[in-house]
């Protein structure tokens, strides 16, 4: 086996005294990340990278990737014990984890939705460890058209898997394509877009996009609110988790049911959210008594914490092996990596064995020392969430404007910090989804570039996607992905033309 | 949903919805008339610097034009509500001192203009008195300016304050 030997060697890289020191940094702040509304997985991480840029990346990814593994810790402490997803993903976690804290069960919620975490994500990383460098070494046969075949599917995928309106979910992913495309031709050095504005000259960077939709757009949500925090407080005590996880494994069908449905999520991208909502509706359904589901029933706990775990470190399989990000947070990690002189894709495995295979085994490790940081320190946690909003909500502002000037150190990037913080604010009002906007910026000119060479191969012909039986399969599965809202929509039209049908709803 | 007699101080989607179609619509413009401009066809070494993000800009001129037409049809029957106006008054109230706040770090420095914004908020928002306030407002510019300038040595926007002050 030569992954193991493989693995082996990354726990060599990964265990050092500064990498474990970095883990348990990350991990902290990733669940301070994830416990504080406006500051997310994929935002936190971005506001950091730029700090990180003088480590060695091996270190860095593996800082970087624990915050985003203690920000999926994070998201929830906030539901089950203030009835406030700190993350997207953790809102299915609230419906039953809240009622259990109010019942005074928070502490079996939470080492419940903690261990379900872990779970998804020890599986997760399992999937990543054996299957990585297959598709690793499959991927390294691909041309400049099979690669923008699966970057194809990898939108297409967004339409036929979420539900927004598919004209919105295109629009929010072309105004990323256009602003990627904004700046100097990276073939032709050609400028386009820029109108004239210097400041234009590099283009939108996405770090800056990515703080400001969804760090100051979150800010804007969360005002709207008014925001109360009225929280129960918990402390957990060794004998409650142990308890906890006597009574665990007799869901093992929910484990197994939710680590597959966020395993699937996140390689395709749909994400960590829609594959907590669907484990959780999927458990509710095959569960004996349905209606114990949104009272406090320990499975609506653990079926969607296991898949937003399972789907958020799935998402790093496609990064890593295609350099195809499944999450907005692996699409910041995957600018890292660019910054760091990295190119992800399959030959990663060859030329950085080191990095890939430590970050492998950081994320073992990680996920592990992220168990024992939440388990020991929530108090603290819900601690920091009694602090008022009037006093956090400032704080974050600047920790946001001092991210996106480190970037580039520019006062524009703040600016645009701004304009985007209010896009986002309305693209979050108006049903745009954000992700496959941040996918598109980051994936923009990679997409154009094999694009455009696939193009150069065939002379300007579009056959070149169904030149041979690989290709020709992902760009059909990718077309069906995209015809799949059309294929509804008509059915729901159909149904409506009926007589006394149902009224259109929106 | 309700039907029709929403409550008066209920803003509905239409508006925000044409706007920002309509502003998509505009970008999509604006990306079509500069790929027209550098070319959307073959030079002699391949594709034109335009040519793919022509397409882009086509994909989300009617994308966006789809959902600008569609809310036009739809007017009379939208009734989602966006926010209501309490709401809208309170995200107000935090975006005009954010981009108040931009403004201030141009010209004052990241660490003045930061303590300027959450002393506004504590005591705007948050109604705290002066000795937290000032506790918070000092503290917290202290701290970045220790981690960035003095331990990962990153240079944040600094104004005529840390000048005096010999920075």
């Amino acid at each position: 086996m030569e992954e193991l030997s493989n693995l082996g060697h990354g726990f060599a890289v990964a265990l050092t005294l500064p990498n474990l020191g970095f883990m348990l940094i990350g991990i902290v702040l990733g669940v301070l990340i994830g416990v504080l509304p406006g500051l997310g997985g994929a935002n936190g991480v971005a506001i950091l990278l730029p700090l990180t840029f003088s480590m060695n990346p091996t270190s860095a990814i593996i800082m970087l990737s624990c915050i985003y593994w203690g920000a999926l810790f994070g998201g929830a402490i906030t539901s089950i014990l203030f009835n406030i997803p700190g993350e997207p993903w953790s809102v299915a976690t609230t419906f039953d984890g809240f009622p259990m804290a109010q019942q005074g069960r928070a502490a079996q919620a939470l080492t419940a939705a903690f261990t379900s975490s872990f779970v998804g994500a020890l599986f997760a990383v399992l999937l990543i460890t054996f299957l990585a460098p297959i598709l690793a070494r499959f991927a390294l046969k691909f041309g400049p058209a099979e690669f923008f075949a699966v970057q194809l599917l990898t939108f297409c995928s967004f339409v036929g898997m979420s539900k927004e309106p598919p004209a919105k979910i295109i629009a929010a992913m072309m105004l990323g394509f256009a602003l990627a495309a904004v700046g100097m031709d990276s073939v032709t050095g050609q400028l386009r877009m820029t109108y004239g504005v210097t400041e234009l000259l590099k283009g939108f960077d996405f770090l800056i996009a990515v703080i400001g939709l969804f760090g100051i757009g979150e800010i804007l949500l969360t005002m709207e609110e008014g925001l109360a925090f009225k929280g129960k407080s918990a402390k957990i005590s060794p004998k409650v988790v142990l308890q906890t996880w006597k009574e665990l494994p007799r869901h093992w069908k929910t484990f197994l049911r939710s680590t597959a449905i966020g395993c699937w999520m996140g390689i395709t991208p749909g994400g960590a959210t829609p594959a907590s909502f669907m484990s959780y509706g999927m458990a509710r359904r095959f569960a004996k008594d349905p209606q114990a589901f949104g009272k406090g029933e320990i499975q609506g706990v653990v079926a969607p914490e296991t898949a937003a775990h399972a789907a958020g470190t799935a998402a790093l399989l496609p990064m890593l092996t295609l350099g195809i990000p499944g999450s907005p947070t692996a699409a910041v990690l995957l600018g890292g990596l660019l910054i760091w002189g990295l190119q992800p894709g399959p030959m990663l495995f060859i030329e950085q064995k080191d990095f890939v295979w430590g970050l492998i085994a950081s994320m073992y490790l990680g996920n592990i020392v992220g168990l024992l940081v939440v388990l020991t320190t929530v108090p603290w946690w819900a601690a920091i969430l009694r602090i008022p909003f009037a006093v956090i909500a400032p704080v974050i502002i600047v920790i946001c404007a001092i991210g996106a000037y480190t970037v580039h150190s520019s006062m524009f990037d703040v600016v645009m910090m701004l304009v985007f913080g209010v896009l986002g604010y309305l693209f979050k009002k108006l049903k745009y989804p954000l992700a496959p906007l941040v996918l598109a910026l980051v994936l923009g000119d990679m997409a154009e570039a094999s694009f455009r060479q696939a193009m150069l191969l065939s002379q300007g012909s579009l056959a070149i996607f169904w030149s041979n039986a690989l290709v020709g399969s992902i760009t059909a599965l990718a077309l069906l992905m995209l015809a799949w809202p059309l294929a509804s929509h008509l059915r729901q039209m159909l149904r409506a033309r009926e007589p006394g049908g149902v009224e259109q709803l929106r | 949903m309700n039907d029709g007699d929403h409550k008066a101080a209920d803003v509905t989607v239409r508006w925000p919805e044409v706007g920002v179609a309509a502003l998509l619509l505009l970008i999509a413009g604006l990306v079509i008339a500069d790929s027209l401009r550098v070319g959307i066809g073959w030079a002699d070494d391949g594709p034109r610097s335009g040519y793919f993000p022509f397409y882009i800009g086509l994909m989300l001129a009617g994308t966006s034009a789809w959902t600008l037409v569609g809310q036009l049809l739809r007017w009379r029957r939208t009734t989602a509500v966006f926010a209501d106006r309490g709401q809208l008054a309170m995200v107000l109230a935090v975006l005009w001192p954010m981009v108040l706040y931009v403004g201030l770090i141009a010209g004052l420095g990241i660490y003045a203009a930061s303590a300027m914004l959450i002393t506004y908020f504590m005591r705007r928002h948050g109604r705290y008195g002066w000795a937290p306030t000032a506790g918070v407002a000092l503290g917290v510019p202290l701290f970045f300016f220790l981690v960035f300038e003095r331990w990962f040595l990153v240079p944040l926007p600094k104004g005529p304050l840390e000048r005096l002050l010999g920075f």
